[in-house]
């Protein structure tokens, strides 16, 4: 308790001493005129009241909520067809072989480079950016599920199939639990990429969402607005990830865990 | 449930239980080589006896069982079940691994418990056997927890329950008391023969302890060190039944037993030490 208690206080003195520095150099004489500083690097409490105002006027719901929802549907777009394909490919070691060195091309690319082409096929609507996002996803999921169906341990399977467990009950008691225990490890890894797939889809080329909140203030060299976007994109994905955590905490108990405090 | 032993017995009592004719086991190693590790073994296992495997490590005792069970093809010769040849699993084999086996996502009692659901019990009737069973083997309070928060005997016993609560006609059993202390070894042994004095299965039984093997089996077979090992004694233990394992250990027959075996096993284990060495050193 008491040890929580000054981490947190520590933590929170982290941010403290950080923005207490960013606010005294852009706003004393410390390092140069305030002026031209602040053409670089804006100040805290401009961040602030900008932050402030786009709550209070309602116009970053929109932003937010179009990039919830391109990260969304890539997540669970990207998460289905990662599990399907994951699965169907391990239990077939001819195929997955054969496509091997398609799948690790695929996914050594730089998925950026591909925005510009969803862009071109899909619109600058939010599917070019769940596309974007989906081919981030994607991967990782499906080879999280291809080595938890892989990586089964030999003395588990022989011993369900000495069970008596036929195929399809080796499917549900032994090869779903074992991938999806990795799926569910890799759920931060994979959420986080379907924010980048969103955010970078959108500052690429779109009519909304937070990338593109980011982009318009860059265009005008409005650093406020940009730092502004900023925090409020890490707002965004801390709160998702700290979703993640309490799902993953619900589904993964079996797992060995870091000794949770008995009281 | 010992009627029906009885009446299966009669039938297959010509029949042994499990027959190892001729096996002899190659495996195929990195670089095209290979390493034979059982060579020409002839093992019987007469229904409802218990024959205990002692050799030293490495020799193939884990690769025997593993034979018996189905999930090794032998490279040559092969293995009766009852005196039909096995192709595929041995589906009348129970099998208690060396590793650890359970599914770490499921509670103890659900590891025993889908034992029984896979065969077609109800889930409430199998989750009730399943407790009856841990209670057997001493873990009636662990039910809900992962194997991850089991002791490494803990998790053996509750591989014992999942594996006896199927009641396979063989069993073959794999150093299944190797991480016990020796009051618990005590303990699961007696608990081992009373089962199998009411319920007679043939068993298979390997140990690195020559004293458990003799105090539990009908017969002790030996095997000689690797490479190309293969079953270099098989020796009858003429002990009454039934036995308590802590009080027959004081028997004078029992010491005589002991000697005879140990000074045919003492080569063999120094032999496969000194191989160690060998390996080791190049
Ligand atoms: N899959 C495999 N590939 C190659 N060699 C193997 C394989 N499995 C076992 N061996 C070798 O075969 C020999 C017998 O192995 P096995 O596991 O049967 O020994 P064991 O008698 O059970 O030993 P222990 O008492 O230590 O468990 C060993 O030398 C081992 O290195
Ligand atoms: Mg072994």
């Amino acid at each position: 308790m008491q040890n929580q208690l000054l981490l947190r206080f520590l933590q929170l003195m982290v941010a403290v001493v950080g923005i207490g520095f960013w606010h005294f150099a852009t706003t004393t004489s410390l390092f140069g005129r305030p002026k031209d500083i602040q053409f670089f690097f804006s100040t805290p409490l401009d961040v602030f009241w900008r932050i402030v105002k786009w709550f209070s006027e309602g116009t970053i719901w929109h932003h937010l909520g179009i990039t919830l929802l391109e990260s969304v549907l890539a997540f669970v777009i990207g998460t289905i067809a990662g599990v399907v394909c994951g699965f169907w490919l391990a239990r077939r070691p001819l195929l997955a072989d054969v496509f091997d060195p398609y799948i690790k091309g695929a996914n050594a690319l730089p998925r950026v480079v591909l925005a510009p082409i969803f862009a071109l096929w899909l619109g600058l609507g939010i599917w070019s950016k769940v596309a974007l996002g989906f081919t981030l996803v994607f991967f990782i999921v499906f080879f999280n599920v291809f080595q938890g169906v892989r990586e089964v341990s030999q003395t588990v399977l022989a011993n369900a199939r000495m069970l008596g467990m036929t195929e399809r009950q080796l499917l549900r008691h032994v090869f779903i639990p074992s991938a999806l225990s990795w799926v569910f490890s890799s759920l931060h890894t994979s959420v986080g990429f379907a924010v980048v797939g969103a955010v970078v889809g959108e500052y690429l080329g779109a009519a909304a969402g937070l990338g593109y909140l980011i982009q318009q203030a860059e265009g005008v060299f409005d650093v406020t607005g940009v730092f502004a976007g900023m925090f409020v994109l890490t707002a965004f994905v801390l709160l998702i990830d700290g979703i993640v955590t309490v799902v993953e905490n619900r589904l993964l108990a079996w797992r060995p865990q870091t000794v949770q405090s008995a009281t | 449930m010992s009627s029906a032993m009885a009446a299966t017995g009669t039938a297959a009592s010509q029949a042994p239980a499990v027959e190892l004719d001729g096996v002899s086991i190659t495996f195929k190693l990195a670089k095209g080589s290979t390493y034979a590790a059982v060579a020409e073994t002839k093992l019987d296992v007469a229904a409802g006896e218990f024959v205990a495997i002692v050799g030293p490590t490495g020799c193939g005792k884990s690769t025997l069982l593993n034979v018996a069970a189905g999930l090794i093809k032998p490279s040559t010769g092969h293995a009766r079940i009852f005196g039909a040849r096995l192709a595929g699993l041995n589906i009348q084999a129970g099998y208690l691994f060396q590793q650890d086996s359970l599914m770490p996502w499921k509670t103890a009692i659900d590891n025993v418990a889908v034992a029984l659901e896979i065969a077609g019990t109800s889930r409430d009737e199998a989750l009730q056997r399943a407790q009856a069973w841990l209670g057997r083997v001493g873990l009636g309070a662990f039910s809900h927890r992962h194997p991850h928060m089991l002791s490494g005997g803990q998790r053996k016993r509750v591989g014992l329950a999942q594996v006896l609560i199927r009641n396979p006609r063989i069993l073959l059993m794999d150093e299944p008391f190797g991480p016990l202390d020796a009051q618990t070894r005590l303990i699961m042994g007696d608990l081992l023969l009373k089962l199998w004095q009411d319920d007679r299965k043939a068993v298979m039984f390997v140990t690195h302890d020559l004293e458990e093997a003799i105090a539990l089996a009908d017969r002790v077979v030996i095997m000689s060190a690797g490479p190309a090992a293969s079953i270099i004694g098989d020796y009858p233990i003429n002990l009454t039944r039934p036995r308590d394992i802590s009080e027959i250990k004081l028997e004078p027959e029992f010491h005589r037993i002991h000697r005879e075996i140990w000074t045919a096993l003492k080569a063999e284990v120094l032999k496969g030490y000194s191989q160690g060495d060998m390996v080791g050193a190049g």
